[in-house]
């Protein structure tokens, strides 16, 4: 019954939403290691704690969000559209900087 | 006399009327405010059911949600409703309830030999006799173990109920309407707070109702009018009872199931049997009370051993005498203060046993004042009787350093009917674990308590380990006020009423340490920790020799605390008697994780009104009602209705089928392809979008051309295929499978914004927008042409992958030159409200040519036949290499999606299995789907299997049937003789190896 803070809708329940994962990853250039490529598609890591993933807003606005969240307590603690928070697209993106 | 034990004053019903009821076909009579089980004992009926391993007699043994054994079936037919607590199944005229797990019947019950042969049926007896090398007995005699085992029978009729869901918010929730709960919801309702109160039972008050405790100078039933009324009177404070909170979850979602009609013989007309609340709260605050734990010696399943606390509940509260003659085995002081209700209920008392050598002065003097003997220093060793109790073993006891102790003399008989056990209160503390709180070793009460609340949840009285009334109420008024406040209400704490408690009831010795009596010096009884599941102290033993001494495995090798009442009376004892067992102290064996429901909550109120078409709704397609009209059969794919076939008079699926499919090819058909996924795709990027997002290139298509695509996943699997056309320069519509449609538009979202957010494209869902008919067939030129205004359909104009824009019947239309089936063929799509008009008007145009509609059966013959790639084949695992489309592979592209988890070496591995056509060597037996593929027709092991069967069908216009597959080498093969298995029928088909594509290779009829 969590609730997510849509960037564009308000506070949603997370029910409308449908969830992909670790928005932490960053799609390689195409011609990047096939190492880097495996990391990309296949090598996730499972952190304690916060950590920001992918949370589509598939029964509101459609909007693709950053959501960060508390593995540990499950609290949601912002959300950012992808746009803004994907890894491409700037500093936001990165790793978790309390690890 | 009826009611035979039911005292002639007292107690909260309604003496004006009375209830019939009947169990196991005797009828009874109660009345209103009795619960099922108080009534059955106000009749002195005594054995209520069977236990579950040992088909033991077994009694009540408590009052409350926690019971263990009065596990009742209620109701018949589709109502029906297997383990029923008694103890909190309201009364109703005409209740009918019958026992479970006994037969032929109660009283003389076949299962019982299970417990002559008890000492040969220990913890984890099934599981060793028929899952070790004698797994084969299992088969044999599971039928009769099942049938002898399990509770009770579910309905097997759809539930003629309806049940509700309410999505609710309040500043505070409060779980529980004892002293603490109410004082809470008053100081928080005062304050004008919006206040939920909930109580699983039927009436407000908890131990107030009973335990002769004065507040405020009024009795505790009558305080507790008073406070309902007040709280009544406040329009921000709601009370739910007969209301369980089986939940607590994130975000401070509550669970609540309310039993709105339960206590009815059936749900009045338009009312809920149920109503499942999910209550988005500010602030929690738990008051659930907690649980009387008993004491464990032997043979204390008997009826007639019933927790201290019950039998002054019944007592009081619903008049009815428990027994006639008891005995009290109390380990701590405030058990004493249950002695007046025993005694005001008439129940001769003949001693307490009190296991500590001395209790404390003050409960020795009441007992004296009361005329009762204290043995002091001494415990039960044993209980006697048959179907019920008819007395106790007392001897002399000394107290161990752990869960128990030993004997120190001959144990005397001392004769009784009820034997009410007091080992001290466990607090109730599912809820606060369910928000993750922890929970700590209270020493001095014997108990875990909870510890810090993560969610802030509030848990005051007795579930907080705080058990005096002026502390519950003090707790009570502080939590309440708060967590008002912390609601932004300003708030204080109510003045402390005076109270007044029941002598005895506030405890000055330390309680034993005492869980479960050690066995008696001479043989015989069991002594039960779990009485619903049949877990003995002996069965903990033997977990605990065995190695199963951790308490999760403790719980799943014995089965402690795993039955329907989820070992509410026994889990503090098993933990207790392992700790004893490993020389540990309790908190350091711990205990298992609590977790929702608190209390069974039945599948129904999850549901709520989202079952059936509601649970499952289905799409239909613009053009639906002309198929129900045309007599279509109609099949769910997905979400969708789609027409499986239009059978002719006399045909069954197979005829139509057949007739469809050859029509198609000799002749034009129409089919409705609505359901395909549409997505209109613009921007002044949109080009470069589709070059990333298929495997092949889009921005090389001419503007009015339609090219198939193939979309992957990152990992090079093929996620969907489908035509997509060039409207413009910055607009394609792109269409896909059915089935991928959402998948397809949430993928194209998720690159448009989280991977490339530089493209400047936007995507909107057409899906609804558009109905789409198919014109297949030979004639379907000539069809066009007869139907289509204001644009040319010749080949020409019109050339294999082109579109066209026109009308027809007046109404704008787009057809693109596309073709499924192998034939010449075309699209039609129009505006979804105009779909009918056209397609009617196609089926009229058509006339001559001999127009027919097919369906998806005859749909799928032909993509089989020209070895068109679909769901089957589309299925997760394959590339397009794997699907026979390698050549659609960009090599030129730098970038798309897939592209380079393609390259791995594994893809190219040429024993990968390829996609191939089959067809029987004898040209007649059917294939199944789903077969494996091998080269030999013997079975037995080792076999290599090289492949296996996708699709299937018989190809009329072949004569024969054909599959696509899967197969190691793939086209290497072709020619080759294999057999295709199906061991689970044991069927093997001799089959040869072809191209996927069984008609028209070159596609001459494709193009025209
Ligand atoms: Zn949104």
């Amino acid at each position: 019954m969590l609730r997510i803070p849509c960037p564009f809708c308000g506070p949603r329940d997370h029910s409308e939403f449908s969830y992909l994962g670790d928005a932490t990853v960053t799609r390689p250039e195409a011609e990047a290691p096939l190492d880097e490529w495996f990391g990309y598609v296949y090598l996730r890591d499972n952190p304690r704690g916060r950590h920001r993933e992918h949370w589509h807003h598939a029964q509101g606005c459609r909007q693709w969000l950053v959501v960060e969240r508390d593995t540990l307590t499950h609290e949601i603690l912002g959300a950012l559209p992808a746009r803004e928070g994907s890894p491409a697209a700037g500093p936001a993106a990165g790793k978790d900087a309390a690890e | 006399m009826s009611q035979p034990f039911r005292l002639p004053a007292g107690g909260a019903l309604d003496r004006s009327r009375e209830l019939r009821f009947s169990f196991d076909g005797r009828d009874y009579r109660g009345h209103p405010g009795d619960t099922l089980a108080s009534a059955l004992l106000a009749n002195g009926v005594r054995l209520l059911g069977r236990s579950f391993k040992y088909h033991r007699p077994r009694g009540l043994f408590s009052a409350g949600p926690e019971e263990p054994n009065a596990l009742v079936e209620l109701r018949s037919g589709a109502r029906r409703e297997p383990n029923t607590r008694a103890t909190v199944a309201e009364l109703y005229d005409g209740l009918a309830a019958a026992s479970q797990h006994a037969w032929p019947s109660l009283r003389w019950d076949v299962g019982a030999l299970n417990g002559l042969a008890a000492p040969f049926i220990p913890a984890g007896f099934y599981y060793k006799t028929f899952m070790g090398p004698t797994r084969r007995a299992w088969m044999v005699y599971e039928h009769f173990i099942r049938k002898a085992a399990g509770l009770g029978r579910a309905a097997r009729e759809p539930d003629p109920d309806r049940y509700e869901k309410r999505h609710g918010f309040c500043d505070l929730l409060v779980v529980g309407s004892g002293p603490a709960g109410l004082a809470a919801a008053l100081a928080a309702g005062r304050a004008g707070a919006r206040v939920v109160l909930a109580e699983q039972d039927f009436r407000l008050g908890g131990q107030l109702l009973s335990n002769g405790e004065r507040v405020g100078g009024k009795s505790g039933p009558d305080w507790v009018a008073a406070v309902e009324a007040e709280l009544a009177s406040l329009p921000n404070v709601e009370i739910l009872t007969r209301t369980s909170a089986f939940g607590l979850y994130d975000g401070r979602v509550a669970g609540l199931v309310e039993r709105v009609a339960d206590h009815k013989p059936e749900p009045e007309h338009g009312e809920p049997r149920q109503r499942l609340h999910l209550l988005r709260c500010g602030e929690i605050v738990l008051a659930a009370g907690a649980i009387e734990r008993p004491l464990v010696f032997a043979n204390n399943d008997l009826p007639g051993v019933m927790l201290a606390s019950a039998a002054r509940t019944y007592a009081r509260r619903y008049a009815a005498r428990a027994g006639t003659r008891a005995v009290l085995f109390a380990s701590h002081d405030a058990a004493y203060a249950e002695l007046p209700a025993l005694l005001e209920a008439d129940i001769q008392v003949a001693a307490v046993i009190d296991p500590r050598p001395n209790g404390s002065a003050s409960v020795r003097e009441l007992a004296r004042d009361l005329g009762i003997e204290v043995r002091s220093g001494q415990a039960v060793a044993r209980a006697h009787g048959g179907r019920a109790l008819v007395g106790v073993e007392a001897a002399p006891f000394e107290a161990g350093t752990g869960a128990g102790g030993r004997w120190t003399g001959p144990a005397d008989f001392i004769s009784c009917d009820l034997l009410c056990v007091a080992g001290g209160w466990t607090p109730t503390l599912h809820l606060h674990s369910h928000s993750q709180g922890k929970t700590v070793w209270d020493p001095r009460l014997l108990t875990f308590r909870p510890g810090e609340n993560p969610q802030g949840h509030r848990s005051v009285g007795a579930c907080n380990g705080s058990f005096t009334l002026s502390t519950c109420l003090a707790e009570g008024f502080a939590a309440g006020a708060a967590a008002a406040a912390a609601c932004g209400f300003e708030a204080s704490a109510p003045a402390l009423p005076a109270t007044v408690p029941e002598p005895g009831a506030e405890a000055e010795a330390e309680p034993l340490a005492l869980f479960a009596c050690p066995k008696p010096a001479s043989r015989g009884g069991k002594a039960f920790v779990d009485i619903q599941d049949d877990v003995a102290v002996s069965d903990i033993g033997l977990a605990e020799r065995e190695g199963y001494r951790s308490v999760e495995h403790l719980k799943r090798y014995t089965t402690l605390g795993m039955g329907t009442d989820q070992g509410k009376t026994a889990n503090v004892n098993g933990l207790a008697v392992m700790a004893e067992l490993r020389g540990l102290t309790v908190p350091e064996v711990g205990h298992t994780t609590f977790r929702p429901p608190y209390t069974p909550v039945t599948l129904g109120a999850l549901g709520g009104r989202e079952v059936g078409r509601a649970f499952r709704p289905v799409r239909r397609t613009p053009l639906h009602d002309w198929h129900l009209r045309n007599g279509a059969v109609m099949v769910e794919a997905g979400l969708w209705l789609r027409p499986r076939y239009y059978p002719k008079p006399g045909e069954g699926l197979f005829e139509a089928q057949n007739r469809e499919a050859k029509h198609v090819r000799r002749a034009v058909g129409l089919s409705d392809v609505s359901t395909l996924g549409k997505i209109d795709v613009q921007g002044p990027d949109a080009a470069a979008f589709l070059d990333r997002v298929y495997c092949n290139t889009f921005s090389s298509l001419p503007v009015g051309k339609a090219r198939y695509g193939l979309m992957l996943r990152e990992d090079g699997i093929v996620l969907d295929d489908g035509t997509t056309t060039r409207l413009s320069e910055t607009r394609f519509f792109m269409t896909t499978t059915t089935a991928e449609a959402a998948a397809v538009m949430a993928h194209l979202e998720f690159l448009l914004q989280a991977v490339w957010p530089e493209l400047r494209v936007n995507v909107a869902s057409v899906t609804d927008q558009w109905a789409g008919i198919a014109v297949a067939g030979p004639r379907s030129r000539r069809l066009l042409e007869k139907a289509v205004e204001g644009c040319p359909v010749d080949d020409a104009a019109l050339p294999f992958m082109g579109v066209a824009e026109g009308r027809i019947a007046g109404v704008p239309v787009r057809i693109f030159r596309i073709s499924f089936s192998g034939e010449r063929a075309y699209e039609v799509n129009v505006a979804a409200d105009h779909g009918p008009l056209v397609w009617e008007a196609l089926m009229e145009a058509g006339k001559e040519l001999e127009v027919i509609p097919y369906g998806l059966e005859a749909l799928a013959v032909l993509r089989i036949e020209k070895g068109h790639v679909a769901g089957p084949e589309i299925d997760g695992r394959t590339t397009p290499e794997d699907l026979g489309l390698g050549r659609m592979v960009s090599k030129k592209k730098a970038d798309f999606v897939g592209r380079r988890l393609l390259g791995r070496e594994g893809f190219d591995d040429p024993a990968r299995p390829r996609l191939v056509g089959l067809v029987p060597t004898d040209g007649r037996t059917k294939i199944a789907a789903g077969s494996i593929l091998v080269g030999q027709r013997d079975l037995h092991p080792p076999i290599e299997k090289l492949g296996h069967v996708t699709s299937v069908t018989w190809s009329e216009n072949l004569g024969k049937p054909i599959a696509l597959a899967f197969l190691s080498g793939g086209r290497e093969r072709l020619g080759q003789k294999l057999y295709a298995a199906y061991p689970l029928r044991n069927r093997i088909v001799e089959v040869e190896v072809t191209p996927s594509c069984f008609i028209d290779p070159e596609g001459e009829r494709l193009r025209g």
